[in-house]
Formats: structure tokens, C-alpha cells, sequence
């Protein structure tokens, strides 16, 4: 078991035919991940890494069934491309893509609501169900199979945590990157919930950061319905107030958004946060032997 | 990224927010010129600096005469202008608007950011103008009007009257005060701004609202539609480390510790930083170089770390994925044959390769270039580097 994707998960790659999209989906399908086909308007007709290339997502989705979208477009086309899954009626998109305006995040996140399509990311480094699907830029090797389930703002510190979790011989189920960015789609809430729900996770790491108030939304649904063990970690307790840490949300706006508040509301609803991300790897091994 | 008082003033203009009459003068002659164009008895000399609280620092004062507008114009310009938002070191004042005086009635707030939380823009107003809007929200929030925006349905009339009754306004001051929003707002989402804020909106003693203040920041990812604002960048705003980084695709910040950190990925980049505070240590930046460390991109990390005499260790804290671990060996390597690293670093690769990386540090037996096998090992050789241990 795990969340969202498995080893039979459908997936068409948006953006395929570029260099980003052809050296990172063959790396996926080199996984194991069915990737079934990938869009590049004008292109349909070729075949790709031995799959179909389509000009809309529309027939890729008529032609392949499948159900989620890898997306490696350039930032300015990123809402176009999430909208045009949702109306193909794509379930889930993965939006790697770094550097998409708010602006366009805000209207794409919110027609593709409408239309039942959730999406992960953008500016994230994507979803992986370990040993069976990998739809992202991760390196998939540092990914055992086990019963950790991992949500993570930052990329390599999912790395970080997967790999620390795995040296204490855990392993993980699904490790979903939600990313860095002001608007993203799935947040910790509805990916806690998943993980509540999978049986074959047994302990869940949230790692966030500075700026918004995802993680205390997570603290307040953790408080009232996890009942499995949660680790986290806050990165940024020692970034100065108002500079952007990188990640185009991580900045502490006035005195809002910071490590040390979100740090206290999800120690108030339980959960076991480090002050270190060297330490998750021994706090799970912690709750799990609870 | 920011811009000017006077420059936010002109995107108001574009949409018919209203706003005083003034020009921007670099000198005092071209201030007077201005004073004469603008006409009138009083003008506002005023310091054209990013951070706020300029009127405190003595970078805004009246003028009564054309004289006073010279005197003033002198003194300002070339001032290092100190504020609760510039540091202690100041900024330099180069560019003075010389604005016509206003007939203040009644000062109040408005301001547009975006509500993370509701995934929409959020207009605030509050009748406590002049004051800083993060203690009226924080002493008394009551005072502070908020109205989210749905963009799909646009700036709505319903918007307008709860704004326009929740600051109390008399009916015939609330048709000019939802226009004003309405254009505010229009000028929010037609120029990808990230934060719009008049403090103080004034009434005039004629019942006109004015922007007598103007503060915009923008979305950096939406520059690339946006020439016209992209040009009104000003670089001596800019910290001068922070924008050469940028320009070999590292995020640079400088920070007041002695431990320079060089990391890939922005949230490993502030986990080492934490590590690093925790383990007894100060940081002396935040850089993230991306997912392209190669030889080029950690020799130029190096230099601009090393930029900062405070630095006495650096922690390199890579986590190699997709790109492999000897390589980055490698291009470390490279790198401390380019640049002249004369403190100690420590050096920690993880991930794809790792052993055959360490293999490679080892023969190559540099004496500052110190192994580390985690994170934890990394940061605590850091931090004992820097003490000298």
C-alpha cells in the first residue's frame, strides 16, 4: 500500500520532449514508473523513449487512460499546462517546474479544483512510492521500501529524511515533495490525512519551513485527527525576518511565518520536532519503538 | 522586488489612483525647478530609500519657501538615512521627490498582499493611517478591515462597501473610496504586484482620498511580462554580494556569523544553518547552489563566501541526487585550485556515490579540506574549525 501512486499508476509527461522532461522521465521509467506517453504540441505522431507523443493532453488521456501528469514546461506556461490536465480529466498533476508567477498558480490551482484535479507542487521535486513509482526528479536508490511516510516543502531535504529514515532501517512508503512556493496544490492536511488512512504507514515526517501557516493548519488537523506518530522538523529558525530563503515562500513577513511558531503549535498537538533535520532519522526510530 | 515611493506613484497614476502632485530631483537645483513647476506654497521634500520609516529617520520635512525646498534638498541628498528598516549602517539618499503639500483632514491605511492561507488577494484598511500596521494588527486588530478577492469575480461593489463602512466613512466620502480601492486593486493584479501599501491614505479637507504614501513589491518569477516595472529596478538598492550570486544562479544572503555554509536546496541550506546554531555555531550566510553544483558554481560560492572577514570555516553540506556525489568531489576539488580557501573547509557529500566521493577527498589530501560523514559529523567539525579546535 501507500498514497496516490503505485506500480500500475498511468502517467503522460507534459513538457516530454524537452531536456528536462526526456532526461528526468527516462530516469522514471528507468524506475519502473508507467510512464505511457508525454505531450508536446506539434509533435504528436513520434515516439518518444519509446512512447507516444501527442499534441494535447486531451488525446494523450483518450489514447493511454492515464491518470497523472508529470509537468516540465517552463514557468510561464505552468498554469496553461495544469489547466489543460484538469480539463482533460488528468486526477493528479506533479508540477516540477520552478519560477511559475503566484498570479498563475492562484487561477490554475483554483480551475483545477473545480474540476476534481489535485495537483502537487510546483517548485517541487515530486512524489515517489518506493521500490514501485517515481514521478519526479528524485534519486530513487535512496528509497526503501518500509513504513514511513514522508511530506516535505524542500527537495533535498526529503533526501535528507528518507535517506536518514531508511539508515535506521525503515524505509519509506511515499515520500511527496508539496514544494516551496506561496499557493501549492495538496499541503500537509490532506497528505496526513492519506497517510492516517494507509495502513501500511506506520509513523509520517513533515518537514516545512518559513513563511505561510501550512504547517500550524497541520499542527490543528494533526491535534484532532493523526493518531499515528508524526517527526518534524522547521528549517529556517535561524533565518533573519523579510529575506527570501530561496524558496519564492520562505520568508517571514513581519513577524508571521516563523520556525519557532510553527515549531510550538506542532509540539502542542503532539508531535515528536526536532530542532536538527540530523536528528529525524533517530525521532522516528523514537516513536516507532513507542 | 521593490521599487520607489515616486515610481510606485506613476503605476498609481496609469490607473487613476490619486495621488499629490511631484518630481523626483537628483540635485537641489533640479529640486527647486521642481518646487517652481509644481507651484504653491508648500512642498514635501521627501527621501527616496526602499525601507520605511523614512519620516522618523528625518528623510521626509516640509518646505515653506522655495529657499527652504534648496536647504532641505541639500541635506537630504547624499545623507546616510538610518531607519528601523535600513540597519544600523544606513542608506544612502540619492534621489529626493519634491511633492506639492497636502491638506490633511484625516489619515488612513490601505494595503493589498496576498492571503496565503485563502489563496486570494486580501485588501486592508484601517483607519489608523500614519501608524505601523504591524503593531495596530498585533495592539488592535479590531481596527484593521480585511476583504479577500476572489480573482475569478474581480473587485466587486459588496468588496468596496465593506470596506468603505467597516472604516466608517460618511456616504458621500464612500463613491470616491471605492473607486480608489477598485483602481488599487487593478493595479495589484495587472502588474503581478506582491504587495501594494499606502500609508497614509489621506481625506483632504475637500473629501478627495489621496495616496499621499506608496510601497509596491512584485513577484520576481513575474518580472519576465513586465519590462516596464523590470526597468524601474534600482541596483543600489541591492546588496551588491547577493545580486552577483544571483547571477550565477546561487542565492546568496548574508548573515552576521562566523560559519560559511554551502549547501544544494534552499531547505537543506537552512536546516545546515540550524544545525550549525545548534551545535554552538553562527552561521555567516545562507547559499544554495542549486542543483547544478559543478566546479564553476562552488569556486564562485567560495569567493563570495569568502568575501566576509568574519568567515573562519566553511561547511560544504551537499546532498547529491541526480547529480552524482564524485563529481561534486571533483568539482570541489577543482575549485580550491581556483580560489585561494584559506580556511578550513568541511566538506560533507551524501547520496549517489558517496563512498567513491570520500575516496576521492581522502587522495587527494588537501590539509583544509576536511571529511565529514553526515550531517550532524559536518556541522560539529564546522563549529569546532571555527572556535580553532
Amino acid at each position: 500500500m501507500s498514497i496516490l501512486v503505485n506500480k500500475d499508476t498511468k502517467v503522460i509527461v507534459q513538457g516530454f520532449t524537452g531536456k528536462e522532461g526526456s532526461f528526468h522521465a527516462e530516469q522514471c521509467l528507468a524506475y519502473g514508473t508507467k510512464i505511457v506517453g508525454g505531450v508536446t504540441p506539434n509533435k504528436g505522431g513520434d515516439v518518444h523513449l519509446g512512447q507516444p507523443v501527442f499534441n494535447t493532453v486531451k488525446e494523450a488521456v483518450d489514447a493511454t487512460a492515464a491518470t497523472v501528469s508529470m509537468i516540465f514546461v517552463p514557468p510561464a506556461f505552468v498554469a496553461d499546462a495544469v489547466m489543460e490536465a484538469a480539463a482533460a480529466g488528468i486526477e493528479l498533476a506533479v508540477v516540477i517546474t520552478e519560477g511559475a508567477p503566484v498570479r498563475d498558480m492562484q487561477a490554475a490551482k483554483s480551475f483545477a479544483t473545480k474540476h476534481g484535479m489535485m495537483t502537487i507542487g510546483p517548485n517541487c521535486p515530486g512524489i515517489i512510492t518506493a521500490e514501485e513509482c517515481k514521478i519526479g526528479i528524485m534519486p530513487g536508490s535512496i528509497f526503501k521500501k518500509g513504513h514511513v511516510g514522508l511530506i516535505s516543502k524542500s527537495g533535498t531535504l526529503t533526501y535528507e529524511g528518507a535517506n536518514q529514515v531508511c539508515k535506521e532501517g525503515f524505509g519509506i512508503t511515499t515520500a511527496v515533495g508539496i514544494g516551496g512556493d506561496p499557493i501549492i496544490g495538496l499541503s500537509y492536511k490532506q497528505l496526513l490525512q492519506m497517510f492516517q488512512e494507509d495502513d501500511d504507514t506506520h509513523a509520517i515526517v513533515m518537514i516545512g519551513e518559513i513563511g505561510g501557516d501550512l504547517e500550524i493548519q497541520a499542527a490543528h488537523y494533526i491535534k484532532e485527527n493523526i493518531t499515528k506518530p508524526v517527526v518534524a522538523f522547521i528549517a529556517g529558525q535561524t533565518a533573519p525576518k523579510g529575506k527570501r530563503m530561496g524558496h519564492a515562500g520562505a520568508i517571514i513577513s513581519g513577524s508571521a511565518g516563523t520556525a519557532a511558531e510553527k515549531m510550538a503549535a506542532l509540539e502542542a498537538a503532539g508531535v515528536k520536532v526536532v530542532v536538527s533535520p540530523a536528528d529525524i532519522g533517530k525521532a522516528v526510530a523514537e516513536v516507532l519503538a513507542k | 522586488m521593490n521599487i520607489h515611493e515616486y515610481q510606485a506613484k506613476q503605476i498609481f497614476a496609469k490607473y487613476g489612483v490619486p495621488t499629490p502632485r511631484g518630481i523626483v530631483a537628483n540635485t537641489p537645483k533640479q529640486a527647486v525647478a521642481n518646487a517652481h513647476e509644481l507651484g504653491g506654497k508648500v512642498w514635501v521634500v521627501k527621501a527616496q530609500i526602499h525601507a520605511g520609516g523614512r519620516g522618523l529617520g528625518g528623510g521626509v520635512k516640509l518646505a515653506r519657501s522655495i529657499i527652504e525646498v534648496e536647504q532641505l534638498a541639500s541635506e537630504i541628498l547624499g545623507m546616510t538615512l538610518v531607519t528601523h528598516q535600513t540597519g544600523p549602517e544606513g542608506k544612502l539618499v540619492e534621489k529626493v521627490y519634491i511633492e506639492e503639500g497636502a491638506d490633511i483632514k484625516d489619515e488612513l491605511y490601505l494595503g493589498i498582499v496576498l492571503d496565503r492561507a485563502k489563496e486570494m488577494p486580501v485588501i486592508m484598511a484601517s483607519t489608523e493611517g500614519g501608524m505601523d500596521i504591524e503593531t495596530v494588527a498585533h495592539n488592535t486588530p479590531e481596527k484593521i478591515i480585511k476583504v479577500a478577492v476572489d480573482p475569478a469575480i474581480g473587485f466587486q461593489g459588496f468588496h468596496g462597501r465593506e470596506l468603505a463602512f467597516g472604516l466608517g466613512l460618511a456616504k458621500e466620502e464612500q463613491g470616491k473610496f471605492i473607486k480608489f480601492a477598485a483602481a488599487l486593486y487593478k493595479v495589484y493584479m495587472e502588474n503581478d504586484a506582491e504587495m501594494i501599501e499606502i500609508n497614509p491614505l489621506i481625506k483632504t479637507a475637500s473629501g478627495d482620498f489621496l495616496a499621499l504614501d506608496g510601497k509596491m513589491g512584485f513577484d520576481d518569477s513575474a518580472l519576465g511580462r513586465h519590462q516596464d516595472i523590470e526597468d524601474m529596478r534600482d541596483i543600489s538598492e541591492e546588496d551588491a554580494d547577493e545580486r552577483e550570486a544571483s547571477q550565477y544562479g546561487l542565492s546568496y544572503i548574508s548573515l552576521d556569523g562566523e560559519i560559511g555554509c554551502m549547501v544544494n536546496g534552499a531547505g537543506l541550506a537552512m536546516g545546515t544553518m540550524d544545525t550549525i546554531n545548534y551545535m554552538g555555531g553562527t552561521p555567516a550566510n545562507f547559499l544554495d547552489v542549486g542543483g547544478k553544483a559543478n566546479a564553476e558554481t562552488v569556486a564562485k560560492g567560495f569567493e563570495i563566501i569568502l568575501k566576509n572577514p568574519n568567515v573562519k570555516a566553511i561547511f560544504v553540506n551537499i546532498f547529491g541526487g541526480i547529480v552524482r556525489c564524485d563529481r561534486i568531489a571533483n568539482g570541489i576539488l577543482e575549485a580550491t585550485k581556483l580560489v585561494n580557501v584559506h580556511v578550513p573547509v568541511i566538506v560533507r557529500l551524501d547520496g549517489t556515490n558517496a563512498p567513491e566521493a570520500a575516496e576521492i577527498l581522502r587522495n587527494a589530501n588537501i590539509p583544509n579540506v576536511i571529511a565529514a560523514t553526515d550531517l550532524a559529523d559536518g556541522a560539529a567539525k564546522a563549529v569546532a574549525a571555527a572556535k580553532g579546535e
